[in-house]
């Protein structure tokens, strides 16, 4: 917390990730998944920056590249004013303490083998932070406190616990060595209604108390309008909107956006029987050849033929403040028929 | 009123294991009238897909205990043979799935297991059921049918599988369908488009549904009346209006304020039902939601509360609640204003001792008047 807030922490700048694929005898490259094809963002100090989209938008490849869990093909990600995208294993280990990451499912992410004070308990032998057993509990048992576990519970193992206790467990290793970013991929979307508040209130209280800033990845866009101070509107390895919360769902320009917004099933009946859903036709295209152009535009409901498929529309400032990648962008009138929880 | 076309009565499903009895359902009724919509809401564990699987036949084998009632068009399911209920399962009655990769044969081509899903239900020729096929393929929104009936389910996506599975649920001119957290797995946008179609086939086919989801948002776009489940009870029902705008229980309160919703202020703080859904071996005393309760009073963990009307203008509203309405109606008004149960308890005052009036008896689920 010694930087001021507001600063960038983290900067990502055509950020590139294109996964080959492979095929015959010798196996030449035939094509590439563009899974993340040249996205530019800052992560503010002390902010919660949210990055939303449908499966196969390249948000998940996004937070590995980040975390560098994965070597980009492309671009630079200035980690504190240092580039680190090219960094290798050796040089990374230092920094890995500086950003941790909390995974979707709880099941999977912990060694069903270990008990829960030896996986909280890694991070410290692993930096040789902390090498006597007796102290390392101490500490242990501090975090379980801190993320609402029964420090008693210190032996258990991970099949013990329900999915939210687990959830809270990744999230004690996180900050087990006070990371400056932790990346939160789907961190409740495995979890029960009833208990995905319980984590998004304790992540919100971490984040408070520890300074820390967060990269949240969900595909709900209500839990990321209220967890997220930021957000991030990925399609196809691109980004075609940011802006902050308010902005974003008060008046969201580009049409992929407001058809995201207006798909949300909305708890009440009355408001859902009113609105004028704006369903959007087919799928997904392929990364592997995703279109030209403006890559929404084979869905796009405003989609001009001559303008959408030639030219590239460059991320650029639009009406109320948003930042977002579209020749055509959505007025007001349009927002306020298609996305009845927009504020008007 | 005219004879519902699913009548469920008393179901139980208890399942003997090694650990003790399962008690997934414990005694609950529901009706759905003909091309009407129910949705049944409810977390893992809480009992909404077995009674579902139950309605189906799918849960019989040699450790489960079923008794009660399942009266299906005239006929008792409960009551019905191995052979009857294979004609029903997939004819009178069909059943979509959360994931729909996993429920086709990956082996075959979609058009195969479609004509099959028709033949094994009707005696038509090859040709005729092929043409069937198509028909719904086309029906459900699947570009060019007619070529797409020879693919394998991998050369589908997520949503276009979902899209083969409602046609083969449907092919057989169903009167029922059960969909059971049908659109879990899909994307957003993917879900709106199957969301849409399910209830575009209900209204043009006039087939009955019945939604199991997780999901709030989702059984309000679709039903019409919803009952609310924990720990194999039903603790709420009513019309959806009735349920996201006056509800009765501190269950269905917590469900609604521990969503993050896009239609509330961004600020808004969320209000997690604290602790965890109960143990279906060993439940607790009482009204099994009590250990979770804001509102908890002593007698509560005594007293087995009845699903009951709520003597709201919703005829067909029921609550097993052990709070006095009056008491009910107090809270939510401070909830709904944005007070926290802390707070709405200071403002309300709970009586300790006056219970809801038939709290006496002590009976389980009750039947939703059709």
């Amino acid at each position: 917390m010694s930087a001021t807030a507001g600063e960038p922490l983290v900067e990502v700048r055509d950020l590139e990730m294109h996964f080959p694929i492979r095929s015959g005898l010798l196996s030449r490259q035939v094509g590439a998944v563009r899974a993340v094809d040249g996205v530019t963002f800052d992560v503010l100090r002390g902010e919660t920056l949210g990055i939303v989209g449908e499966s196969g938008c390249g948000k998940s490849t996004t937070a590995r590249l980040i975390t560098r869990l994965l070597d980009p093909t492309g671009g630079s990600i200035n980690w504190e004013g240092r580039d680190i995208a090219g960094l290798g294993r050796k040089e990374l280990k230092p920094l890995r303490r500086e950003m941790q990451m909390i995974f979707q499912d709880p099941y999977s992410s912990l060694n069903p083998r270990k008990t829960v004070g030896t996986i909280i308990g890694e991070p410290f032998v692993i930096h040789g932070v902390e090498t006597d057993e007796r102290k390392r509990k101490g500490l242990v048992q501090d975090l379980m406190e801190q993320v609402g576990l029964n420090p008693e519970h210190y032996n258990r193992l991970p099949h013990q616990f329900s999915g939210g206790q687990r959830q809270r467990i990744g999230v004690a290793r996180a900050i087990a060595l006070k990371p400056k970013l932790i990346v939160a991929d789907e961190p409740v979307s495995a979890l029960d209604v009833s208990i995905q508040a319980q984590i998004l209130n304790l992540l919100k209280d971490l984040q408070r108390d520890l300074g820390l800033t967060v990269i949240f990845i969900a595909h709900d866009l209500s839990v990321v309008r209220h967890t997220c101070d930021r957000v991030a509107v990925m399609y196809l390895g691109k980004i075609v909107e940011l802006a902050s919360s308010e902005e974003l769902y008060a008046h969201p320009r580009h049409p992929y956006t407001g058809a995201l917004l207006s798909a949300v099933p909305v708890p009440d009946p009355r408001l859902a029987r009113n609105k004028n859903r704006q369903v959007l036709g087919g799928d997904v295209p392929s990364p592997a050849n995703p279109p030209s152009a403006c890559r929404f535009h084979t869905r796009c409901p405003k989609f001009v033929a001559g303008t959408c498929d030639v030219d590239y529309p460059e991320l650029s400032p639009k009406d109320g403040g948003n930042v977002a990648a579209c020749h055509f962008p959505l007025t007001d009138e349009e927002i306020a028929r298609r996305v009845p929880t927009a504020a008007a | 009123m005219a004879q519902p076309l699913l009548e469920v009565k008393d179901l139980k499903v208890h399942f003997e294991t090694e650990d003790g009895i399962v008690q997934a359902v414990d005694g609950i009724s529901y009706s759905v009238g003909r091309g009407h919509a129910l949705g049944i809401v409810g977390e893992s564990g809480s009992g909404k897909s077995v009674s579902s699987m139950t309605v189906m036949g799918l849960t019989r084998s040699s450790n489960a205990r079923i008794s009660g009632s399942i009266m299906f068009d005239g006929k008792d399911l409960l009551a019905a043979g191995e052979d009857e209920m294979r004609a029903v399962r997939g004819g009178e009655i069909a059943m979509i799935f959360q994931d729909p990769l996993s429920s086709l044969h990956p082996f075959y081509k979609i058009g195969d297991q479609l004509v099959e899903a028709h033949r094994s239900h009707n005696d038509v020729s090859k040709a005729r059921a092929r043409d069937r096929a198509i028909e719904m393929l086309g029906l459900v929104g699947i570009p060019d049918p007619r070529k797409r009936i020879d693919g394998y389910p991998h050369e589908f996506s997520g949503g276009m599988r979902q899209r083969v599975m409602i046609a083969m649920a449907l092919i057989n001119d169903p009167k029922l369908l059960i969909a059971d957290e049908p659109t879990t797995a899909l994307d957003v946008t993917v879900q709106a488009q199957i969301l849409e179609l399910i209830q575009k086939l209900q209204h043009e086919l006039d087939t009955a549904v019945v939604m199991i989801t997780h999901d709030l948002g989702v059984v309000a776009e679709v039903a019409e009346e919803i009952a609310v489940m924990y720990a194999g009870r039903i603790v709420e029902y009513g019309s959806s209006d009735t349920i996201f705008s006056a509800p009765e229980h501190p269950y269905t309160w917590g469900l609604l304020k521990s969503i993050p919703r896009l239609d509330t202020p961004r600020d808004q703080e969320l209000v997690p039902i604290f602790g965890r859904p109960p143990s279906l071996i060993n439940k607790p005393s009482g009204c099994s939601f009590h250990p979770r309760c804001p509102y908890v009073r002593e007698a509560h963990k005594k007293v087995d509360p009845v699903l009951e009307p709520s003597g709201s203008a919703d005829t067909v509203h029921k609550v097993a609640c052990l709070l006095p309405s009056e008491t009910r109606r107090s809270l939510w008004a401070a909830l709904r204003a944005g007070e926290t149960p802390e707070a709405a308890i200071e403002e309300v005052p709970i009586p300790e001792k006056t219970l809801s009036p038939s709290a006496e008896g002590q009976t389980g689920g009750e039947v939703p008047g059709p």
